[in-house]
């Protein structure tokens, strides 16, 4: 990250007219070419201001806070970038977020079922709704946004109904080592959230899943012509999203030591997720989006409530700063993509 | 030629297709030589789209049968098709904007080292097949939506053609483009034609550029051919005069509504 950074500023610093200008602009032209440029930009920014408004932004404290802050969102908006690029997006997730540590409780505290096998089957469930999502989407042409309103509404009934809008706590065999590695200790989520940013990073980028991903969301005509079983790429994308929801909500509640029906109503996360996709430069129509862009994304999230927070501004007006965030990106993403598509190449 | 399976890439009997109330395709015929270039030309609503559609294995005939190099074959799926040699390439370009060229070239072939894409070896490829062809681009790892329209038919055309398609159908390849950009997919197919390897049936609404490179017309009217000529014996002025005189008879009859719509492309339906 410190390289790249260090290469913008020095081609905005090379005076013109030297020999090394062309070398150092085609740096630069690689650097703004690239979509995470512009969030990169912004996050460091952002790091920067608030290291210098507030001594305490840098600590090593208030770092593992902004890490919690930024995994769950980066973890959740990984498949959300998946799910938008194929076209589609998915409000039910952050439901799926609140439901799946209680299925986890359930299953532990209810059936008898040890940790590690019931966090896999609360993971198998989430999956199942986001196969749900995606062949209702798919089957029976309903809008995603349509379908996973419905979704959404209906796991948090599902969620308020069984465990009767009551916090449920952690089973007592998930305490120490397995509640640790999934969430509680300082530095895991941000472990996982890198494992897996990486890993879908890769499968955007260089796998057939991905770059079937983008047909399907560029072209969806074009690539059914092609062959490509869209349905089955859409579909997948929603299991892809709707289990690592699951996945993120099992964290939190390792990390806040209770299971809370009330998670902002299961939208919060979700919202945070699709802004820091479409901050991180993600198409809402598809075809284009990165996930590492989402991390990012989660990251200026992150930072732009703590820093607020630490030097004393109230939460309120973060939403504002949010509110003007995604418009400035979005903003910002169609300009620049239309300089790239101009390119200079 | 008729009755030399060996000679034959294509044959089409009797092959009818309904949507809902509407008759696509009443009963059409269609042979297709090895190495031949067939112009099947027609007015909007004739069917040719749905001609097509059945060719490529996307829609499944009510009636009739398809064989191809002189067997008959059920197909079953665009897949299916393809793995027999018949490729689309269509008016709506299949490519990807948001793909590099390679990555169009290779669309659902991928070369891939499991579990990442082989992009060096792809990029390589179609780098030497794009210039083998003579099709002319800035490099193959530029997005498609920098390209020109003519630009990305001829690599719509060279993808189906790298794929091993012996039998390609052109779907209105000429459709909105300009002079020199058309010029550039004719000199592609008379490329083709020279190589002898593959054969080709070019669906067109407008047929006077087209008319320059087939070797044989038919004219699809009503959902079956009506007419079945070399180039050589016939000419704008005749296909343009059929095409008038059925009109004008329909009208006559009071039968000139509007025309039959073409049958829904699938995925938009």
């Amino acid at each position: 990250m410190g390289d790249t950074v260090e290469v913008a500023e020095r081609v905005e610093a090379a005076p013109p007219g030297r020999p090394s200008r062309s070398i150092l602009r085609r740096v630069g032209d690689e650097f703004l070419r690239r979509r995470e440029a512009s969030v990169l930009i912004v996050a460091v920014g952002l790091g920067v201001y608030f290291a210098s408004a507030h001594p305490a932004f840098l600590t090593q404290p208030n770092l593992v806070n902004i890490s919690r802050a930024t995994a769950p969102t980066a973890i959740v908006a990984a498949g959300m970038v998946l799910v938008m690029v194929s076209g589609e997006i998915d409000l039910s997730v952050g439901a799926v977020y609140a439901l799946a540590p209680f299925n986890m409780h359930y299953l532990v505290d209810y059936y008898s079922v040890p940790v590690i096998p019931a966090i896999l089957l609360a993971l198998l469930i989430s999956a199942a709704i986001g196969f749900a999502n995606g062949f209702i989407t798919w089957v029976f042409k309903v809008p995603s946004f349509v379908t996973t309103l419905g979704t959404l509404n209906l796991v948090i009934g599902i969620v308020l109904v069984t465990s009767h809008a009551y916090p449920a706590p952690i089973p007592e065999q998930a305490a120490g080592r397995i509640q640790n590695w999934l969430g509680a200790a300082d530095w895991s989520q941000l472990l996982w959230c890198v494992l897996i940013v990486g890993f879908f990073h890769l499968v955007l980028t260089s796998t057939r899943w991905g770059l079937h991903t983008v047909a399907v969301g560029g072209n969806l005509l074009g690539a059914t012509e092609a062959g490509i079983r869209a349905g089955r790429i859409k579909i997948g994308n929603f299991m892809v999203v709707a289990t690592l929801g699951g996945f993120a909500g099992i964290m939190d509640a390792f990390r806040i030591n209770t299971i809370d029906p009330n998670l902002g109503g299961g939208t919060s996360i979700m919202f945070a997720a699709v802004s820091a996709a479409v901050i991180g430069g993600t198409a809402l129509a598809g075809g284009s989006g990165t996930v590492i862009g989402a991390f990012l994304g989660a990251l200026v999230l992150a930072e732009l409530q703590n820093g607020m927070n630490l030097i004393g501004i109230s939460a309120n007006p973060y939403f504002l700063i949010l509110g003007a965030a995604i418009l400035i990106s979005m903003i910002a993403n169609v300009y620049l993509s239309r300089l790239r598509r101009a390119g200079r190449t | 030629m008729a009755g030399n399976a060996n000679g034959e890439a294509l044959r089409v009997e009797h092959i009818a297709k309904r949507f809902g109330g509407i008759t696509a395709l009443a009963d059409v015929n269609l042979r297709l030589a090895k190495g031949e270039v067939l112009g099947l030309i027609g007015d909007n609503g004739a069917g040719k789209s749905t001609l097509i559609k059945i060719i490529c294995g996307f829609h499944q005939p009510d009636a009739g049968t398809i064989s191809v190099a002189g067997e008959e074959v059920v197909l079953k799926s665009v897949d299916h098709a393809r793995a027999l040699g018949i490729d689309t390439v269509y008016q709506d370009l299949a490519l990807v904007n948001e793909l590099t060229v390679y990555h169009n070239m290779f669309l659902n072939r991928e070369l891939v080292r499991w579990p990442l894409l082989s992009n060096r070896r792809m990029q390589r490829l179609a780098r030497r097949h794009l210039e083998d062809m003579g099709v002319r681009i800035p490099d193959v790892d530029v997005e498609v939506a920098k390209l020109s329209g003519g630009q990305r038919q001829a690599i719509a055309v060279a993808r189906s053609v790298y794929t091993d398609a012996k039998i390609l159908l052109l779907d209105e390849p000429l459709a909105a483009m300009g002079a020199k950009e058309g010029a550039l997919i004719l000199d592609l197919v008379r490329d083709l034609k020279q190589r002898g390897d593959v054969s080709i049936i070019i669906i067109a609404h407008n047929y006077g550029q087209i008319l320059e490179v087939c070797d044989r017309i038919n004219l699809l009217q009503h959902g079956s051919i009506t007419f079945d000529k070399p180039t050589s014996e016939t000419s704008v002025q005749e296909l343009t005069d059929l095409v008038v005189a059925e009109y004008r008879a329909a009208r006559t009859r009071g039968l000139a509504q509007d025309p039959t719509p073409d049958a829904p492309r699938g995925g938009r339906g």
